[in-house]
């Protein structure tokens, strides 16, 4: 059972939970006071380790997240999910919410970037070494669905490369074509490859570091066409404990929190100090 | 009647929030056309081959008795019980490219995952059960000796079959058909898992019903409505077939 324990069932498992998934950061001796964090599923290591660096500095305090699909957590912010802060993976779910009256649109702030990155089994069964040969004929690609956002950076960086002078304008449909699915949140599209079930993703380069990176192959996507995934951050707000959201959002954006950003393979957008 | 509510309002609701007025332009929209021709075919392809393969197997148990038939009934049984995730991950570990199988299909050329027979196997594998109980207990209900007097009187194995034991048992087959094809309809977490989300591929009502949900709630309320109210007529329809009997016998 050699070849089915590359990691990628756990992961496919992982990022179905991430759908529906609670984890308790801090098991804290008596936590009193329990801060809600809603993060998108490309931000789940990250935000794991951000919580428990937080909690370590509040006695008393727990961090809870729920993670999945930004898309998803829009639309249960919307549907008046209790929690105390989002950090969407585009500005298009925190807008969403901003419209939904749950946000300020004054207290949003970009907290970290992230880059696509096209991802291949470790045995690439479809020998692909440049980013044409995603339009190869019979290609099996899985992406997120449009609705998620790296599913529309996906889209958008196709729709680039087709507009540039060394493609042409039939490279996107021609990939586009090669879709075999479109899946519900990154973690899913990064562990259908691992799996060895499709020949290519697109997934965030963050979503490829640690033990990850050594189960899959990557083909990188050069500056100009890579898309710069932006992340908004902001506390809810209604939120029952606005003190401690403005201290988790200022930690995120502060040295401890982009440190743990950058470890986990995000672009900070504060430089260390 | 608080169980009456509880069942009932929710359902009420999905009709109260229907978009009356755009109904037809979202029915008519492809991704709910996609998504109904989609479910019709593969839970009535899956239903097919439920009875098909399934009754042969409930007549085996219904004639047996002992251990092995316990244990082979569990097994069966099984599926109705687990989450559907778990079905659609134990596929893909079968049916997938490095799954037990994998070599074998794709030495024959054969791609199960991200197609429509994925949608049919995963569908077969989560109503099965509901098929096989119901004609389990279909067929333990009729007297062998009747089926042994026929068989007296000159008549075939098959003959037998088709004129003494599936005439007296056909309200528990078609019950229990009718669950499958009804819980076929709703498979959801094995078919995203195992046959992945395509339009007009391997997206299905349930499939588009949650994608919807993130993306445009006015189809996602019309199609839900729509698999209740397809799934509601069904019901009905049979329970009429079948008079007081009920689905559950």
């Amino acid at each position: 059972m050699k070849w089915l324990c590359g990691g990628g069932v756990g992961w496919l498992l992982a990022g179905l939970l991430a759908g529906c998934s609670l984890s308790a950061v801090q098991p804290a001796a008596a936590p009193d006071r329990e801060l809600v964090v809603f993060a998108a599923a490309s931000l789940a290591d990250a935000f794991e380790r951000m919580g428990a660096a937080f909690a370590a500095g509040e006695p008393g305090v727990r961090v809870t997240l729920s993670v999945a699909g930004s898309q998803q957590l829009a639309q249960q912010l919307n549907s008046g999910a209790p929690a105390d802060v989002f950090a969407s993976a585009n500005r298009l779910q925190m807008q969403a919410v901003v419209d939904g009256g749950r946000i300020d649109a004054g207290e949003v702030q970009l907290f970290a970037s992230n880059r696509l990155v096209v991802v291949l089994p470790a045995d690439n069964p479809a020998g692909l070494d440049s980013l044409q040969d995603l339009a190869l004929p019979g290609l099996k690609l899985v992406l997120a669905d449009a609705a998620v956002p790296v599913g529309q950076y996906s889209l958008d960086f196709l729709a680039k490369v087709s507009a540039s002078p060394e493609y042409t304008a039939v490279y996107s449909p021609t990939v586009l074509a090669n879709v075999v699915s479109y899946e519900d949140n990154v973690r899913v599209v990064l562990a259908k490859v691992q799996l060895g079930e499709a020949d290519a993703g697109i997934v965030y380069a963050s979503d490829v570091v640690g033990a990850v990176r050594d189960s899959v192959r990557l083909l990188a996507i050069p500056d100009p066409w890579n898309v710069v995934a932006s992340y908004p951050i902001a506390p809810v707000g209604d939120s029952m404990q606005p003190d401690l959201a403005a201290r988790f959002v200022a930690f995120v954006l502060g040295p401890e929190g982009q440190a743990i950003l950058a470890d986990a393979g995000l672009l900070p957008v504060r430089l260390a100090e | 009647m608080p169980m009456l509510v509880l069942l009932v309002l929710p359902l009420l609701a999905l009709g109260l929030n229907l978009d009356y007025a755009g109904l037809w332009v979202h029915l008519a929209s492809p991704v709910v056309m996609q998504a109904l021709a989609l479910s019709l075919g593969t839970g009535s392809t899956a239903a097919l081959l439920v009875v098909l393969l399934g009754t042969p197997l409930s007549y085996l148990l219904a004639r047996r008795t002992g251990r092995l038939q316990v244990f082979v009934e569990t097994l069966v049984e099984l599926p109705m019980v687990l989450p559907p995730a778990v079905a659609g991950v134990a596929l893909l570990l079968v049916f997938g490219r490095r799954g037990l199988l994998g070599p074998f299909l794709e030495g024959a050329g054969v791609q199960i995952v991200f197609t429509p027979v994925a949608v049919v196997l995963a569908q077969v594998f989560v109503a099965a059960p509901f098929y096989i109980t119901a004609a389990v207990a279909g067929f333990a209900e009729i007297d062998p000796d009747l089926e042994q007097a026929a068989a007296l009187e000159g008549a075939s194995d098959w003959g037998v079959f088709r004129h003494v034991t599936v005439a007296l048992a056909w309200p528990a087959l078609l019950a229990g058909a009718v669950m499958a094809w009804a819980r076929s309809l709703g498979e959801f977490g094995a078919t995203i898992i195992f046959a992945g989300n395509f339009p007009g591929r391997t997206q299905t009502m349930p499939l588009a019903i949650y994608l919807g949900f993130e993306r445009d709630l006015d189809i996602a309320v019309t199609l839900a409505f729509l698999l209740v109210a397809v799934s509601f007529a069904v019901l009905v329809a049979v329970k009429g077939l079948l008079g007081r009997r009920g689905l559950g016998r």
